[in-house]
């Protein structure tokens, strides 16, 4: 595309790209500067490639398991994984993204960085409307803004960098940024940014808005009914501003809180679709060998969930760096990885999962080596000291796991004493600081400055707060690095910071990296296309059809 | 027997008041922050969040200043407001209370019918091989906990046999109306109702079995036998009559434990009732839900414990009212 093709902006605003020399080529002569510039629309083509062997079907109704029961559907005020993965089929963000996580259009068609990698440049899509007909416009996206920046904590830290958001016209959106920050186009999929309807919500308390139970997108279904415990019903929008999709007619997300029972309505043909981690691992192998069943584990590599032990370095043994590279010694990650999760899912090198950017393997390894854990633990004086682990209350796999570690701890001689208790009362243990070693797992949104950096930088020690740094690690070196490699350009520089980080993280285990998660979704061989970004199923099942 | 009645209901709100400060300070002690949950569904450690959502809750207020306010609200009937769901607690109540007193009440309606049945027919034949039969089959149900009688009906009824639905409330997606619909809410409820009804029924079978050999050996069966009323009539009209007081007794207790019981069957069979929102109340520390809940779980109780004492009265009328 050329400069000359590019539509829309103010006069004004040509003069300024102008004079920041914003290049806009294509993407095909641009292929390997994707930060650069990008042009998704092409690269949804190519995604779309493989699909297009077959060609989709329309109608049907896909009976999906939804668990737990989401608190509420609207998305920019209810954060956690079951309203996403509804939601995401009603509300729509700018982007999404590839498997690789590249982004893709969504409600943005094209984008544009300037040179100083600090300014942004959104065309949105023109003919897209609301579930209620509205248009949607640039005016709806910057009071999206406005109001994630008070609802949605995510939001608000991921645009924490941006200085101002204008919309010269109704179909372009231009974020200055104070400084240049890599990962800026990765925080626009549909979790991170949904886009909301401000005609309906502008001067209204958020809080109570009647259509936070009756919510309006701009996704490929709309709302239609919630019966509380039962299911949700989604219905094909049939203005939808991607012509030919959706497929699918309808989607019921079914609500069935035991996980025997969500396996048996699978096996009795009453759900079609098992998204990650609606069933026990250990009734995966069974439910893949039924006739008629695929399972995949794509879908997940924007968020990466990535398994650890937060390991308290403030106190004990485990103060002793040594005493923590015994434990990543003594646990048999290989173990956990064939047995309790049925050989899904990848053992971890370090910090990063391999499927964001910035990984490196190049780090400092530790294979299941029970001497060696029990040397170090000789070296580091550790002398039967009682350690406290917290397993995950997150069902029978995680009790599995907690068994297994502590199994392994004992037998290099470590004396350790399991703590029960539900998820609520071990985050409180875990915010206060009142543990030994927990497990947890973690989303990466894609970038280390997203989802890792948090973690170990030591600004973000803060007591009574969970999910950032309840480690107590603390290193000047680590915090610089992080600093840098968030604002840092061009992107070999950003990986030769992030590449250096892992390394010493590795070296210091701060906490015990075990697994890169995969939560395998199980479907009905006939449901297709159902996972085709990085997002999977929490992107909506827009390109989703039935071989019927 | 109307003052009989207002007391009863004046003593209720006192008792229920009591529950509602009682359970307030309760769920308070368990460790687990309502913000940090939330914060942590939502991928977030940042402080201004979780210092955001504690204003929200209520839960920067001194401890004493939010028991009043809750108080306050439960007295002008105001459950409060969930964040975690962001609607009305009555609301959310309301929207599952019918699906648990329907799954209830015809639990407590097959529990109450066969055990006195069962238990009648123990007491008549006690000693045969139907009095052994009877009690071995109650027990067995009796002994096995819930929720892997629930799983065996699943694994029996739905998938081998595929006679019956193994979840919900109704076929989704099916749209049915009038009686197709009420005769398919029906086919949904026979597991969920047996098996919380089966697993009652065994104390009913008992004790109306125990109490009705008791009441067989008194002397007023033998005055009843001697002007020679049939053994049928005597055992319906004079035996059972009066060996039922301890079975109402029990029934109203059980009343309690039915509720709890339904956390466990709602869950397995997906059954949209209050007791899976209470549990999921409280593993999200919502506490203005899990509080409501409680409210009117305790008004039930007592109501069904009022109704028992009305029962009383009619099974024995030498009891009186001015209780």
């Amino acid at each position: 595309m050329a400069d000359g093709d590019w539509d829309g902006p103010t006069v004004a605003l040509r003069a300024r790209a102008r004079a920041k020399r914003f290049r806009l080529v294509s993407l095909e002569k641009d292929y390997d500067m994707p930060k650069r510039v990008l042009l998704g629309l092409l690269l949804a083509c190519g995604l779309a490639a493989p699909a297009l062997a077959q060609e989709p079907k329309t109608g049907g109704v896909i009976n999906a398991v939804i668990q737990p029961e989401p608190p509420g559907l609207m998305l920019a005020q209810v954060q956690n994984g079951p309203t996403q993965m509804v939601s995401g089929n009603i509300f729509e963000g700018l982007l999404r993204y590839s498997p690789k996580l590249d982004p893709l259009p969504e409600l943005a068609e094209s984008w544009s960085v300037s040179e100083d990698a600090k300014t942004y440049i959104f065309k949105l899509k023109k003919g897209v409307t609301w579930h209620d007909g509205k248009p949607f416009t640039a005016a709806d996206v910057l009071f999206s803004i406005e109001m994630l920046k008070q609802t949605h904590a995510r939001a608000r830290t991921n645009l924490a960098q941006v200085d101002k958001v204008e919309t010269p016209d109704d179909h372009t959106v231009v974020f200055t940024l104070k400084q240049p920050f890599g990962p800026f186009l990765g925080i626009f999929e549909v979790g991170s940014m949904p886009m909301v309807p401000k005609h309906l919500y502008a001067g209204t308390d958020w809080k109570t808005n009647p259509y936070n139970n009756a919510p309006i997108g701009t996704g490929p279904f709309m709302f239609k009914e919630w019966q509380k415990g039962s299911f949700i019903r989604l219905v094909k929008n049939p203005n939808y501003h991607e012509k030919g999709k959706p497929h699918l007619d309808e989607i019921y997300w079914q609500i069935i809180p035991d996980a025997a029972a969500r396996s048996v309505a699978y096996e009795t043909g009453k759900v079609d679709v098992l998204p990650g981690g609606s069933v026990e691992n250990f009734d995966v192998p069974r439910l893949s060998k039924l006739k008629d069943t695929c399972v995949t584990g794509a879908g997940w590599e924007f968020f990466s969930p990535l398994a650890w032990l937060w390991l308290n370095n403030r106190q004990g043994p485990l103060a002793d760096k040594r005493v923590r590279q015994a434990i990543m010694y003594a646990v048999d990650r290989d173990f956990a990885k064939d047995v309790i999760w049925n050989g899904l899912g990848k053992v971890a090198t370090g910090p990063s999962a391999s499927t964001i950017k910035f990984y490196t393997d190049d780090v400092k390894k530790y294979p299941y080596d029970p001497a060696k854990a029990k040397a170090l633990l000789k070296e580091a004086g550790y002398k039967g000291e009682k350690i406290r682990l917290l397993p995950l209350a997150y069902g029978e796999t995680w009790q599995r796991w907690g068994e297994a570690v502590k199994q392994n701890l004992q037998d290099v001689g470590m004396t350790i004493e399991t703590i029960a208790t539900d998820v609520a009362g071990g985050n409180q243990k875990i915010a206060e600081w009142d543990y030994d070693i927990a497990f947890t797992y973690l989303y990466q949104y894609g970038d280390p400055a997203l989802g890792v950096g948090r973690n170990y930088i030591s600004s973000n020690i803060a007591k009574g707060q969970m999910f950032n740094n309840v480690e107590g690690y603390s290193n000047p070196d680590i915090d610089k690095l992080f600093a840098e490699g968030a604002v840092a350009t061009p992107d070999s520089k950003r990986k030769e910071i992030y590449e250096k980080a892992q390394k010493i993280l590795v070296e210091d285990v701060p906490v015990a990296w075990m697994l890169e998660l995969q939560f395998p979704t199980i479907m009905r061989c006939k449901v297709k296309n159902l996972i085709t970004t990085g997002i999977g199923v929490n992107d909506g099942f827009k390109d989703a059809w039935l071989d019927k | 027997m109307l003052s009989f009645v207002a007391q009863r209901v004046l003593k209720g709100v006192i008792v229920l008041l009591a529950i509602v400060v009682l359970n307030f300070f309760l769920i308070r002690l368990a460790p687990g922050d309502p913000a940090i949950v939330m914060a942590g569904e939502a991928g977030a450690s940042d402080q201004v969040f979780v210092k955001q959502l504690r204003e929200k809750f209520g839960l920067d207020k001194p401890l004493p200043e939010q028991l009043f306010i809750y108080v306050k609200g439960v007295v002008s009937l105001d459950l409060g407001f969930s964040f975690r769901q962001q609607a009305p607690v009555a609301k959310l109540i309301g929207e599952r209370l019918p699906a648990t007193l329907l799954l209830t009440l015809t639990a407590f309606a097959i529990s109450l019918t066969l055990g006195i049945l069962f238990g009648t027919f123990a007491a008549r034949f006690a000693g045969t091989f139907l009095d052994t039969a009877i009690t071995v089959f109650a027990l067995i149900f009796y002994a096995m906990p819930i929720f892997w009688v629930a799983l065996m009906g699943i694994l029996l009824f739905s998938v081998t046999m595929d006679w019956l639905p193994s979840f919900g409330y109704e076929t989704v997606g099916a749209n049915l109306t009038g009686l197709a619909h009420a005769f398919d809410v029906a086919k949904h409820l026979i597991m969920p109702a047996m098996t919380l009804g089966l697993f009652f029924m065994a104390t009913y079978t008992r004790m109306t079995r125990a109490s009705m050999l008791e009441v067989k050996r008194l002397d007023f069966v033998k005055t009843a036998r001697a002007k020679g009323l049939s053994d049928a009539v005597i055992q319906r009209r004079h035996v059972l009559r009066n060996a039922l007081l301890p079975v109402v007794t029990l029934a109203g207790v059980h009343s309690g434990t039915l509720i709890g019981g339904a956390v466990i069957t709602e869950t397995v069979f997906a059954w949209p009732g209050i007791g899976r929102l209470m549990y999921d109340a409280l593993l999200q520390r919502d506490y203005n839900l899990l509080l409501g809940v409680f409210v009117i779980c305790s008004a039930m109780v007592l109501t069904f414990n009022l109704i028992t004492d009305l029962v009383y009265r009619l099974v024995d009328p030498r009891i009186e009212y001015a209780a």
